[in-house]
């Protein structure tokens, strides 16, 4: 018997959330539900009861915004929020500068050993960030760097990096190593995507390769840069790896070095899950807010101009 | 409203539920008085070689009382401590831990650790009092077995101490003229660096000068890690950095292991496992080092501190305390047990007996020169002053990381960096609700 006519319309009301329920439970169960319950401690507190020793001298209780309150007049991570400023303000546009250069470089039409040159700037990405890290440390450090050695012979003084203001560019160093050639290939394959009769309009236009790449390359692959500008943002926020693993090599680095150090340190050093959980909500946050922002006003600016 | 937070609500919600969910479920412990059958534990911990100490255990006297202890890697030192007490929070903590002496606090004020007093009372006799009391917090309970303990000495390298003209330090004055002369005769050498990432061995120092960091009063805990005794050691080692007698980087790295081995560092004041760290850090120097006692701050005097020591202690989530405390004993007093830990883990024995036992009777082989190394080594150790440990060890070591790590770059005294760590620890024991003595 064929279904009734209001089955079928039921059916056919119900198949879209039959096919948005794989989507919502994983949506729930790693997303979700995770960042509930990191809110959900956020508002917890332990509480000592007598000397703190023994069996039932901690308890759990509702902390309120008291966390909250902690964590926005903390000054440590207000410092640590400064310091990742000062080296965003070096890693962002030193790497998206030289990912630029690097794609228009490729993309140019004499350029020879293309693909090999591709691959070798796009190598040290696959390096993961704790060896990068290792590995940069050892050329830093002054009895072990091959670097000094050689200063050392010419009778050149030899910088400390690992500590003071140099400190902040041995860490970008890094991170633009590690990440140029990821950026680059996402501008590159946005200008692979340019349609040729452009370039040859703007040729007959009487246009240099030069004027090419400037008035007509960069505008057009804006969106890509834009989106590279948002990423290195966001990695900036969440810098970690590099900073906890040189940490052990110098004085310089301390265990609140950066926001997300401040939190593991809250988190699994101190064991104060709950104003680590709180830290990590006005981080979340706060990159949220300014990512997003970011995006917005790029947007609506490139809008702005096509129309 | 925004459909997102609307989802965030709910979850939020939900998590309530299986929170609520998870803290009704069943402690266990306790009633496990009356065993049968066979036992198996899980032992967290990460000596080198444990596992071939358990395997000891569960080829005879295990076999015999139906106990099969197996060991597990997880981590070490404080990393360790994290993971148990997590573990502890789930319910799931192992029947067997490995806990430094300072950790201990930590751990019962986590209520990882179960009071063994019923079953290892008697134990007391096998370890010295100073140790022994680490163990009991100073009360009727008891926590942990006393496993190593790390006696502070002072490590030289004889050949080039005899190449300087230098002679070993006994006071810490003559320790101070010794890093001089040396920077004299060699600008580019220092005896010895001061390494801000080891707290532990900066309260081995001040323990040595008698300090007292935490302490019990009444039903209030005093904090006085800036005490004169403190204050005086940081001074000490501050005031060396700040003319430059000595060297201000941190220790364990590639760069430390390089002047140990070259004989850029020439002295190095550590513990009694320091050993086996020159073994692997210093390869090249094997047969040159000797050791001897710490210096004093008074002539004549002999006290040292300690660096480091262990103990294994039983959680509370065990629900065969009886069999693993029978372990733990057996693990650090009997003699074949201790003699396979000092062989295969390098440990000092906490344990009174084995320290002038056969199983100390050969020097470690990177000191083959110094063949009465654990004879004086036992001297050394029966002159240590007691630790004194607080609940937030971790939380004073890490703000001593960064306030002297920022001293001793900036080479600005270490006297205001106390303060902080001082003034950091007590803070965040009121914050936790700890009623703390001003």
């Amino acid at each position: 018997m064929p279904p009734s006519p209001t089955a079928a319309r039921r059916t056919r009301r119900l198949a879209p959330y039959g096919f948005l329920v794989p989507a919502v439970v994983l949506f729930a169960a790693t997303f979700a539900l995770p960042i509930g319950y990191a809110l959900y401690l956020s508002f917890r507190k332990i509480e000592v009861k007598g000397l703190g020793l023994g069996r039932g001298a901690r308890g759990e209780t509702w902390a309120g915004l008291s966390n909250y309150a902690s964590v926005l007049s903390d000054t440590e991570l207000l410092h640590g929020a400064a310091r990742i400023l000062g080296y965003g303000a070096i890693v962002v546009p030193v790497m998206l500068g030289l990912a630029l250069l690097f794609a228009l470089m490729l993309d140019a039409r004499r350029t020879r050993l293309r693909g090999f040159s591709r691959l070798a700037i796009f190598l040290p990405y696959a390096v993961p960030g704790v060896v990068a890290a290792l590995l940069w440390g050892f050329l830093y450090l002054p009895s072990l760097s091959p670097v000094h050695y050689a200063l050392g012979a010419l009778g050149l003084p030899e910088p400390d990096l690992l500590n003071g203001g140099a400190l902040f560019g041995a860490l970008a160093n890094v991170a633009v190593w590690g990440g140029t050639g990821f950026n680059m290939i996402v501008i590159y394959t946005s200008l692979r995507a340019v349609p040729a009769e452009i370039y040859e309009a703007a040729r007959i236009d009487g246009c240099s390769e030069l004027q090419i790449a400037l008035r007509v390359k960069i505008p057009t692959v804006a969106p890509a840069l834009v989106l590279t500008f948002f990423f290195s943002m966001i990695a900036t926020f969440q810098v970690f790896g590099e900073p906890m693993t040189l940490k052990g090599m110098t004085n310089s680095i301390s265990t609140t070095w950066s926001p997300l150090m401040k939190v593991y340190q809250d988190a699994f050093v101190r064991g104060d899950l709950h104003s680590a959980a709180a830290t990590s909500v006005v981080i979340a946050v706060v990159t949220l807010v300014l990512s997003f922002g970011f995006l917005r006003a790029a947007n609506s600016r490139t809008r702005q101009e096509a129309s | 409203m925004n459909k997102r937070l609307v989802a965030a609500f709910a979850a939020a919600a939900l998590s309530t539920t299986l929170l609520a969910g998870c803290g009704s479920s069943d402690d266990g412990g306790d009633g496990d008085k009356a065993e049968s059958g066979p036992v198996s534990l899980t032992y967290w911990a990460w000596a080198p070689g444990l596992d071939k100490v358990a395997a000891i255990w569960n080829a005879g006297p295990g076999k015999e009382a139906g106990i099969t202890v197996t060991v597990k890697k997880q981590a070490s030192g404080d990393d360790l401590v994290t993971k148990i007490i997590t573990a502890s929070k789930a319910h799931k903590a192992p029947d067997l831990v490995q806990a430094e002496f300072q950790a201990l606090p930590t751990l019962v004020s986590n209520d990882v650790l179960a009071d063994i007093s019923g079953q290892a009372g008697d134990t007391k006799k096998d370890f010295a009092e100073g140790v022994w009391q680490q163990v009991t917090l100073g009360s009727d309970a008891v926590y942990a077995i006393p496993q190593d303990t790390g006696p502070l000495m002072f490590y030289y390298r004889q050949d080039l101490f005899t190449k300087y003209g230098l002679s070993v330090p006994t006071t810490w004055d003559e320790f101070a003229a010794t890093a001089r002369a040396l920077k004299k005769k060699d600008p580019k050498k220092a005896l010895t660096t001061f390494s801000a990432t080891d707290p532990g061995l900066f309260a081995g120092l001040s323990q040595q000068a008698g300090a007292k960091w935490w302490t019990t009063g009444g039903d209030k805990w005093n904090v006085a890690i800036d005490d004169a005794a403190s204050t005086k050691v940081a001074d000490f080692w501050g005031g060396l950095v700040e003319e430059g007698a000595i060297d201000n980087q941190p220790m364990y790295t590639p760069a430390w292991n390089k002047a140990l081995n070259t004989g850029t560092q020439i002295a190095w004041v550590s513990a009694v496992w320091a050993p086996g760290v020159l073994t692997t850090a210093a390869p090249d120097t094997k047969g040159k080092w000797a050791m001897a006692p710490l210096p004093q701050w008074t002539a004549g005097d002999q006290v040292t501190g300690s660096w480091g020591g262990s103990t294994t202690g039983v959680s509370n989530d065990s629900t065969h305390k009886d069999a693993a405390v029978e372990f733990a004993t057996w693990l650090n007093t009997d003699p074949e047990a201790v003699a396979a830990l000092v062989k295969n883990g390098g440990i000092y024995p906490a344990a009174t007996a084995a320290q002038t036992g056969d199983a100390l009777a050969q020097a470690p082989e990177f000191f083959a020169n110094q063949p009465d190394f654990y004879t004086k080594a036992a001297e050394i150790a029966k002159t240590t002053a007691p630790g004194a440990w607080g609940p937030n060890v971790n939380v004073a070591y890490s703000a001593f990381k960064d306030a002297f790590g920022k001293a001793a770059q900036d080479k600005a005294g270490f006297g205001p960096a106390l303060g902080t760590v001082q003034s950091t620890t007590v803070a965040d024991m009121k914050k936790q609700g700890f009623p703390v003595a001003e």
